[in-house]
């Protein structure tokens, strides 16, 4: 019976490939996407937790946090601190309260160069006392996005790396790996850990109302 | 009342070798006028190759080539005599310093908190082994027996007055702490123990050596009352290492800047408070010490957390010429409230909370870097967001003064005021404000435009000198991202991109 079990717990997990089934029943995660079609694809049905996501965009201001806030809304909403690392913009509060992120829980590290970045990200991703940490990077290399994968799984925190999208032809140890494209408004996946990525792109949730 | 005496045999001599990297180094302390230098103490390492106190300066030289030759200072001696006394002031609030090279404190209380006394002198000698002082520790039922015991025993714990008599007893006249006149006079009368002192006729004795022998050896027994001066604590810290060469390098300042840290957090958990704001000074020949001052954002006291900031901050800082000397300086010392951690905390894998993480960033990034926003009520995007660079701390720093009272009163209005207006912000602000607002505007350069919503006109601030008449639109660009752009009002010119929807 104890065997039973065991094998159960394993063919849940999501990294066990399933052959053309495709991932047959996809239990709960901890931290879904909040957009119900990114969920349905995505294995585990949601962030991959304690690990890399990436996202590449076509250029900024494409959606980018509409895609983002849900899942940010509902971790500060949690009493969960999440960091923004060197964002390109002034995340302009009135917005960001409308969609339910409560900034006092919402600390920005501005850096004054890229390398300060990458080690405030590596720093905030190992200490495991914030929820998620969001960071935009520009020239990052392999080996500098591994060590933030590593962190990522040993501080057990959600982590996200925003590139732009010339990124997407080098290889990523992310576990997943989003691109997000302005026209048309979609978004692929490009690598999903424990899972085939799907072959059709899902439409870009719509940021706010119009 | 029990009394403990930790007793400092070598007090200068380890004060002046905790500071240094290399305590194998042969060492001596010196005293005495110029032509006649003789040495005080000598460390192991020199006295293995034959110094020894006591030798003149010039022989020492003939014995060995090489040594560290250190003024003994008896300013340093008491201010390290003091510095224990804060050290040790965290286990019983009667502390004194009136006995030359020790500290005693009235125990009888504190062994209630940490005794059994094993216990307790387990803690004191693990406090005093990590401050680098080898002691004497005794207990005893007055507090000169004490101290007269203690230079006798490493250790040692009387709880009885019948034991006490029985130690005192076989005490060394050399060694009771009597003037060097008396205890020669009472060798020669073929004296060699306290025992035999105690049988001589009291009258003969005050007679032949003066009263204060008397007022001393009755005191030891605990037959005369020993009133003492308490010691309190000050109100600041401020310590000093001086170096014997000049430091160039970085690494060479992290020693004595660990060795000053520690001693802050020792006097700090001493007094039971925290340090949020202290100064490294610098010091140069001939020239103004360099300041590195460090804030926190919360009184903080943990040795390794305080290091690490400390150090952070000097590594950051220019420093114009070699080193003499580093001072630590710490003006203000608060109460230390200590974070509740969660014992069901969300992350087991969590190894630093925030308000460390964020002061270990603040000191590497810099002060200013790391901070929350804030809505505030005002329809001018420029001016509907304010920096907090204190906001994410969890409470307010509680401020002991006569003013506690009219303190919580007027912290409670501002809560109450501050939620009015963020209540008032949020209802405020229309809905449709973009997530990216850019630091200024920019002209919109992009041919084919179509207008999604707008104008909204914004028209405010003739009051503060910063006018704003425009009309924003929500406008698609051919890229496909959609920007908040306006144009001067009433006017038909190019849009100026302020933000993008994201």
């Amino acid at each position: 019976m104890g065997a039973v079990l065991e094998l159960d717990a394993v063919l849940r997990d999501a990294r066990v490939w399933r052959g053309r089934a495709g991932p047959a029943s996809t239990p709960g995660t901890s931290q879904p996407t909040g957009h119900a079609p990114l969920d349905a694809v995505l294995p585990g049905g949601g962030w991959p937790p304690a690990a890399l996501s990436e996202l590449l965009l076509a250029s900024d201001g494409i959606g980018e946090l509409a895609l983002l806030w849900p899942t940010l809304a509902r971790l500060t909403g949690n009493h969960e601190t999440v960091a923004l690392i060197a964002p390109p913009y002034l995340p302009f509060p009135g917005a960001w309260q409308a969609a339910g992120v409560v900034l006092s829980r919402l600390p920005i590290i501005a850096v004054r160069e890229p390398r300060e970045a990458l080690w405030a990200a590596e720093q905030m991703l190992r200490a495991g006392c914030c929820a998620a940490v969001v960071c935009w990077l520009h020239a990052v290399n392999d080996r500098a996005l591994r060590r933030l994968a590593v962190a990522a799984a040993s501080g057990r925190t959600l982590g996200f790396v925003l590139r732009p999208a010339t990124a997407a032809t080098n290889p990523s140890p992310a576990a997943l790996r989003l691109a997000l494209d302005a026209r048309p408004a979609r978004l692929r996946v490009l690598k999903c850990r424990g899972g085939l990525p799907p072959s059709a792109p899902i439409p870009l949730p719509v940021s706010t109302r119009h | 009342m029990t009394w403990a005496c930790v007793w400092l045999p070598h007090l200068a001599l380890d004060g002046v070798l905790r500071d240094r990297a290399e305590p194998s180094r042969p060492l001596v302390l010196v005293a005495g006028p110029v032509q006649r230098r003789r040495l005080v103490a000598v460390n192991q390492a020199a006295g293995a190759s034959g110094l020894h106190a006591g030798q003149s300066l010039a022989a020492a030289q003939a014995l060995l080539g090489h040594f560290d030759c250190i003024e003994h200072d008896l300013a340093a001696h008491a201010r390290w005599q003091r510095l224990l006394a804060g050290v040790l002031y965290r286990y019983s609030s009667q502390v004194s310093l009136d006995f030359p090279d020790a500290v005693v404190l009235e125990v009888a209380g504190s062994l209630k908190l940490f005794g059994p006394w094993p216990r307790f002198a387990a803690l004191l000698h693990a406090d005093l082994d990590a401050m680098g002082f080898r002691h004497h520790l005794v207990l005893a039922p007055n507090p000169c027996a004490a101290w007269v015991l203690a230079q006798n025993h490493a250790e040692l714990a009387l709880d009885t007055p019948h034991a006490l008599t029985h130690a005192l007893a076989q005490v060394p006249i050399d060694r009771s702490a009597l003037p060097v006149n008396v205890t020669d006079a009472l060798r020669a009368m073929g004296l060699r123990t306290l025992r035999q002192v105690f049988t001589l006729p009291r009258a003969a004795l005050v007679r032949r050596f003066g009263p204060d022998v008397l007022a001393h050896l009755d005191r030891v027994r605990g037959t005369a009352p020993n009133p003492l001066t308490w010691y309190q604590p000050p109100d600041r810290f401020d310590e000093r290492i001086e170096f014997n060469f000049d430091v160039e390098s970085n690494e060479a300042l992290w020693f004595p800047l660990r060795r000053l840290v520690q001693d802050l957090a020792a006097f700090l958990t001493g007094r039971d408070g925290g340090v949020q704001r202290f100064e490294v000074l610098l010091e140069h020949e001939g020239r103004a010490a360099t300041p590195v001052s460090i804030g926190l954002l919360a009184a903080e006291r943990e040795p390794r957390l305080l290091f690490e900031i400390a150090q952070s901050r000097l590594a950051q800082a220019s420093v114009p010429a070699p080193v003499r000397a580093m001072r630590l300086r710490a003006d203000e010392l608060p109460p230390f409230v200590p974070a509740g951690g969660d014992l069901f905390a969300p992350n087991a894998a969590q190894t630093l909370a925030w308000p460390q993480l964020r002061e270990r960033l603040r000191a590497r990034l810099g002060a200013e870097q790391v901070y929350t926003l804030r809505v505030e009520a005002d329809h001018r995007p420029e001016r509907a967001w304010q920096r907090v660079e204190r906001g994410c701390a969890p409470l307010p720093l509680p401020r002991v003064s006569s003013r506690a009272q009219l303190g919580s009163t007027n912290t409670m209005m501002g809560i109450a005021e501050t939620e009015a207006r963020y209540a008032f912000a949020a209802r405020t602000i229309p809905p449709m404000r973009p997530g990216w607002l850019l630091a200024r505007p920019i002209p919109l350069r992009s041919r084919e435009l179509r207008i999604l919503s707008g104008p909204e006109r914004i028209e405010s601030g003739w009051w503060d000198g910063s006018d704003v008449r425009r009309d924003y639109y929500v406008v698609e660009t051919a890229e496909g991202q959609r920007v908040w752009a306006y144009r001067p009002s009433g006017e038909e010119g190019p849009f100026m991109l302020h933000g993008w929807f994201a």
